[in-house]
């Protein structure tokens, strides 16, 4: 019975996981090494790969400071509306991707709230950067302060108010107590937090416009060129992202057992 | 330095934790919070330390406003119940942390640092562990290193919160007369809140009970244990046999009959009489107010315990007694009991 069980999760696990991933990697090299890396020099990749790091990059660095300040303000404090404001952090959870890049174009959209205004001086945020940033960032919001959250929960706040009673000031308090305290949570709301950024799709393409060579993150690169039965090409691209995967999940895996080490340290 | 609290009062919602509260600790004392959980006794703590603000009243610290700085400026040593160790810093840099962070104009250098945390960890004499992290020291060990970080800042006043409260019984026992030898030798004013009797009046020079937000007696230890103002101090401290009695013209009765007792200064109406456990004569039937059957005896130590079946008095009430061991009790024994030291308080 045992045997049966543990087969039949390992047949699964193959079916699904192991074996799309090596058919990503066996096809994006079908046409040899040198076909491979001339995909992914040619210049539209180069372009949606230098796109995906700047919205990664920018959303990342704005959800880990909005991140950690959401946190330390639900977890060490109570206030009227904190329950609501940790539904709202899970909004994006909750909401179909495609969804949240729709509200973006009815935001910034021609017939949307702030779209005749923005086109009046000039501004230009959908089919652009900025509204893939935002998307992205949108998306994104809940991976750092959902980590967070717990943890600093379940520590407590009493090292900060010996710290605070030993004459630090709350900025000291915060750089050499709380941070330290929280560095491999934070770090692993990072992650994935990035993985996702990175591998963002639906809302990226909504508000996107599909520019070749501007708007076009590797995801959506990835899509067209599939489309284009330009297979080789796209699964070369592909791979990137599944390499992503795969580097997120081993790091993962070594940082939760340090959020572990952190949280119960009588057990070692 | 004396620190002198006034009239604070502190909410928490509809919970009101003190009310009206006074007290003043003159320099170099030791005094003890004792109180049930939900006296207010941490809340007054936390406010004294600047943790925690009060709703309205006052706070000095050697004729100082306490109030108009936060935690940080008032130079208070705290310990807290759960040690509260940076978990991420070795024993060293725990006891130096609060030499660190001080302003760069006043800060010691690297050398006085060193020689300040060395000497601190003579004191709590655990010089050995500086190398060690709060996860790899027992108890007892994290609650002196926390006492030594607590006193690197020479803070003015010390607050200690349940301090062995989570620690066991015996490393509790050691605690406490190492804390009184430590406090004789630094001679700092200080403050523990504390639920355990036995520590307060142990450890303590003076004593404060609190109940419900409310001091209900100040006094030193053989104080709240031999003359108790209220019939909670009574009640809370030492073990007590307690008796519903009614006091009606200078007269205490019980049921419907009239005990010989003094009704002291209670007014007259429902009351409540308290006898220690020790202060109960045991003599022949008819000898005593009350007339008791044995019901079981436990004998330990240099007293004997035993269950009473007080009779006569409408239904019967069952009381625990200590005796000496020099006097037999045997179950089934008919004994005559006078109440030689006793306490009458009116019910609130």
């Amino acid at each position: 019975m045992r045997l049966l069980i543990i087969g039949f999760a390992l047949t699964f696990l193959t079916v699904f996981v192991v074996l799309p991933l090596i058919l990503v990697f066996s096809e994006a090299l079908a046409k040899g090494v040198a076909f491979y890396l001339s995909a992914l020099a040619d210049d539209e990749a180069l372009a949606a790969i230098k796109l995906t790091l700047i919205a990664a990059g920018i959303s990342v660095g704005l959800n880990l400071v909005f991140g950690v300040i959401a946190a330390w303000a639900i977890a060490k404090f109570d206030f009227p509306g904190k329950t609501f404001l940790i539904t709202l952090i899970d909004l994006p959870f909750s909401v179909s991707p495609v969804i949240s890049g729709l509200v973006f174009v009815l935001l910034f959209g021609a017939q949307g709230w702030f779209g005749p205004w923005l086109m009046a001086h000039g501004v230009q945020i959908l089919f652009a950067v900025p509204a893939i940033v935002l998307a992205t960032t949108f998306v994104t919001f809940p991976f750092v302060a959902r980590e967070l959250i717990p943890l600093m929960q379940e520590q407590g706040q009493q090292e900060e108010e010996a710290a605070i009673s030993l004459g630090a000031s709350g900025w000291t308090t915060f750089w050499r107590v709380t941070l330290p305290n929280i560095k491999w949570g934070l770090l692993y709301g990072v992650l994935l937090c990035n993985a996702r950024a990175m591998g963002e799709f639906g809302a990226v393409s909504v508000v996107s416009g599909h520019i070749r060579g501007e708007t076009n993150t590797m995801p959506l690169l990835v899509e067209i060129l599939y489309n284009e039965y330009q297979m080789v090409a796209a699964f070369a691209i592909a791979s990137l992202l599944a390499l992503l995967a795969l580097v997120t999940l081993i790091v993962k895996t070594v940082l939760e057992g340090r959020i572990e080490e952190g949280l119960h340290p009588d057990d070692h | 330095m004396t620190i002198e609290v006034r009239n604070i009062v502190k909410e928490f919602g509809s919970f009101r934790a003190l009310d009206n509260v006074d007290l003043r600790v003159e320099t170099g004392e030791l005094m003890a919070l004792l109180g049930p959980s939900g006296s207010g006794k941490t809340t007054l703590l936390r406010i004294i330390a600047g943790l925690e603000w009060p709703d309205s009243g006052v706070v000095t610290i050697d004729g100082e406003d306490a109030l108009a700085h936060g935690a940080a400026e008032r130079h208070v040593g705290f310990v807290f119940q759960h040690y509260a160790l940076f978990r991420h810093m070795n024993v060293f840099e725990n006891v130096a942390f609060g030499l660190r962070v001080q302003p760069r104009k006043i800060r010691k250098s690297e050398a006085e640092i060193k020689k300040r945390v060395g000497n601190l960890l003579d004191l709590v004499q655990l010089g050995w562990l500086a190398d060690r992290y709060p996860s790899q020291l027992s108890g007892g060990q994290r609650q002196r290193i926390a006492l030594a970080r607590a006193l690197a800042i020479e803070p003015r006043i010390l607050l200690l919160d349940e301090p062995f409260g989570a620690l066991d019984a015996k490393v509790r026992k050691e605690l406490r007369a190492w804390l009184r030898n430590l406090h004789e030798e630094i001679h700092v004013t200080s403050i523990f809140v504390t639920h355990d009797q036995e520590e307060a009046l142990e450890v303590a020079n003076r004593v404060v009970v609190m109940d419900k937000g409310r001091i209900e007696q100040i006094g030193s230890p053989g104080d709240v244990y031999e003359r108790p103002a209220s019939a909670f101090v009574h009640g809370f401290i030492g073990e007590s046999i307690v008796l519903p009695v009614e006091v009606r013209d200078g007269r205490v009765r019980l049921g419907d009959r009239d005990l010989d007792l003094i009704a002291q200064d209670a007014a007259a109406g429902p009351s409540k009489l308290f006898v220690r456990r020790h202060d109960v004569a045991v003599g022949p039937s008819g000898s005593g107010v009350f007339e008791g059957a044995v019901k079981a005896v436990r004998a330990f130590g240099p007293m004997q315990r035993a269950d009473i079946v007080l009779g006569g008095l409408g239904g019967d009430i069952l009381i625990e007694i200590d005796a000496p061991r020099d006097h037999s009790l045997k179950v089934g024994d008919h004994i005559g009991l006078q109440p030689q030291r006793y306490r009458i308080f009116a019910d609130r």
